[in-house]
């Protein structure tokens, strides 16, 4: 079993239109998992049936107990996080900026500060079009996207993989170079980034390439729209020949791909000529480029 | 353009990639043609704002994070450190401590309710802040080093450094990080009004309502900046409308303005209708901070 991430540093750049893309070409063979927790669109184009729902409990929360609060306001001065706040003299934990150390509990002389597990999100496995499964997830709105959802996400994707012999995960990330991207390009065998030729697909490419370097894994990359600025492009195929990075595909920019999404399908589903042809192929090479690896 | 209050728009969007910096680097240089103004690129994880600017680099400074340091001569092994952090980012190995600092949200419990004070706090840097000015715009941006993990820190950093050296300026940009988690709330907390900026599309839209949650959620004044208007649907339109979200201004769907955004330049000179959206956006905002203050 292979596992293919997704990523682009950038956001915007196509990411999750492909990764559908290729979800529908490799069919029953691959289970999906959007790791794109904070923004998770893939299920729109899937048509997943959220056959099952967990809720997510990541880190904790401070909640203060007013019978017994004295006013002291030793809270308040270790807090770090400006998250207590007080009103009518009374002292009150701000959920958005609670980071959940634990600090004011453990020094409230009245013994008064709980901490209770936050709900970060759920989690769902789906039944999806191609014949095989999603694993997705809804990040709560402000909570910490640590990567421990993402990593929720791909473990459930890499066990329901296991168990029912798939060949392929695929892995749509998320833009940035943060926790959820390094979590998710944890244990993958092949990254494949979508970049766009323009100053900042190129700049965001190069920096989150310099974090899949860390991880010591094999990548390919597509330019989208590569149309658009032909000189930008010709600047991104040299940097990645620099790098040995496999330039997978060139696509053009064609509003087939938003018109496909409107209709809930994927650009292999949407259009039967070019544009298929190439993202087919882009997806058979990613597949035998996985498979030497 | 008369504002009495100094006035702190975030300019946000739940999905990447909808013209977050695009809008933020020309409404910043479009204010900037008549009077002071700030922008702030607050996604530190893949900070663009700049490559559409050449200002002189006027101060740079590393953004530090605090973490403790084990002293080991005065350590006695208790465990006390270890115990209370709730982030496994200090662990005993034996006869030492070991911190993790990418773990480490420097909430100074283990530093402070060490016994023995065998934790001092200790700097650490976790990227670089630099700011630039170029006549009336001051640029300020953070760049997280790559293999960071945490953007919070270096996110409330970049502003505290703004709000500190300009925060009498009248009009202050944040581009901020995509997404709806903790980087966004950080970025768009402290702000007058939120403009968040969306593409007519499905996936726009999902991001949007996200978007909208977040916002709602934070009790901010809030429009709506449609880009690439032309592509996908009305979908977008149907749901401010039904949620009486008020639309700021629609870019048209252009490839001349997808092309000059590639090569790093600022559009709202070239495309006169860009010129036209901007100026609806900052009489937009001016006027709904006007009714707020009332």
């Amino acid at each position: 079993m292979k596992e293919i991430v997704i990523i682009s540093g950038k956001g915007g750049t196509g990411k999750t239109s492909l990764t559908a893309a290729f979800a529908v070409l490799g069919g029953s063979d691959v289970v999906v998992a959007d790791c794109d927790v904070d923004a998770a669109d893939m299920h729109l184009l899937m048509n997943p049936d959220f056959d099952y729902t967990e809720d997510f409990y990541s880190g904790e929360l401070a909640f203060i107990e007013q019978s017994d609060c004295i006013r002291c306001g030793k809270c308040k001065d270790v807090c770090r996080f400006d998250a207590i706040n007080i009103k009518l003299n009374r002292f009150f934990i701000d959920p958005l900026s609670c980071e959940g150390c634990g600090y004011c509990a453990r020094i409230c002389p009245a013994h008064c500060i709980r901490n209770k597990e936050r709900l970060a999100g759920q989690w769902f496995i789906s039944n999806i079009k191609t014949g095989s499964f999603m694993v997705h997830a809804r990040l709560g709105i402000g909570a910490e996207n640590s990567g421990k959802l993402v990593a929720k996400v791909k473990n459930e994707a890499k066990e329901i993989a296991l168990e029912e012999r798939k060949d392929f995960i695929l892995v749509d990330g998320s833009p940035g170079i943060g926790c959820p991207v390094v979590s998710s390009l944890s244990g993958a065998s092949f990254v494949v980034l979508v970049t766009e030729p323009t100053v900042s697909g190129l700049h965001d490419l190069k920096r989150v390439y310099e974090l899949v370097k860390k991880f010591n894994i094999k990548a390919g990359c597509i330019i989208n729209k590569a149309d658009i600025n032909p000189v930008k492009c010709a600047e991104i195929a040299q940097y990645l020949a620099e790098e040995g990075i496999v330039h997978l595909a060139d696509l053009p920019y064609d509003e087939s791909f938003t018109k496909a999404m409107t209709q809930g399908q994927t650009i292999v589903e949407y259009d039967h000529g070019f544009l298929k042809d190439l993202v087919t192929d882009s997806w058979e090479k990613v597949k035998r480029l996985v498979c030497e690896e | 353009m008369i504002n009495r209050k100094p006035l702190k728009i975030a300019i946000a969007s739940g999905k990447g990639g909808t013209g977050k910096t695009t809008l933020s680097t020309n409404l910043a240089a479009y204010i900037a043609e008549q009077q002071e103004v700030v922008l702030v690129d607050l996604d530190v994880e893949e900070p663009n704002s700049g490559l559409f600017f050449n200002g002189e680099l006027i101060h740079e400074e590393p953004n530090l994070k605090m973490i403790p340091q084990w002293d080991e001569s005065k350590c006695t092994l208790c465990g006390i450190c270890r115990k209370v952090c709730n982030f496994h980012a200090v662990i005993q190995l034996g006869p030492t401590i070991v911190v993790f600092p990418q773990l480490c949200h420097s909430c100074y419990a283990c530093s402070e309710l060490c016994p023995e004070n065998a934790l001092p706090m200790i700097p650490k840097s976790t990227g670089t802040l630099k700011d630039f000015r170029s006549g009336n715009l001051h640029f300020i941006e953070s760049r997280m080093d790559v293999g960071e993990e945490q953007a919070v820190p270096a996110i409330s950093k970049t502003k505290n450094y703004a709000a500190g050296k300009y925060g009498n300026a009248n009009f202050t940009i944040y581009d901020s990080p995509p997404g709806t988690s903790c980087p966004v709330i950080e970025a768009v907390k402290d702000v007058d009004f939120v403009i968040l900026i969306t593409e007519p599309t499905p996936f726009g839209l999902h991001d949007l309502r996200l978007a909208v949650e977040t916002v709602r959620a934070l009790k901010k004044p809030f429009g709506v900046v449609i880009n690439r208007y032309g592509i996908g649907n009305d979908e977008v339109i149907e749901y401010c409308t039904e949620e009486d979200i008020p639309i700021l201004a629609k870019i048209a769907n252009s490839r001349k303005i997808a092309g000059l955004y590639s090569s790093g330049k600022l559009i709202y000179n070239e495309v006169p209708e860009v010129k036209t959206a901007l100026q609806e956006i900052l009489d937009h905002c001016l006027k709904m901070m006007e009714g707020e203050h009332k």
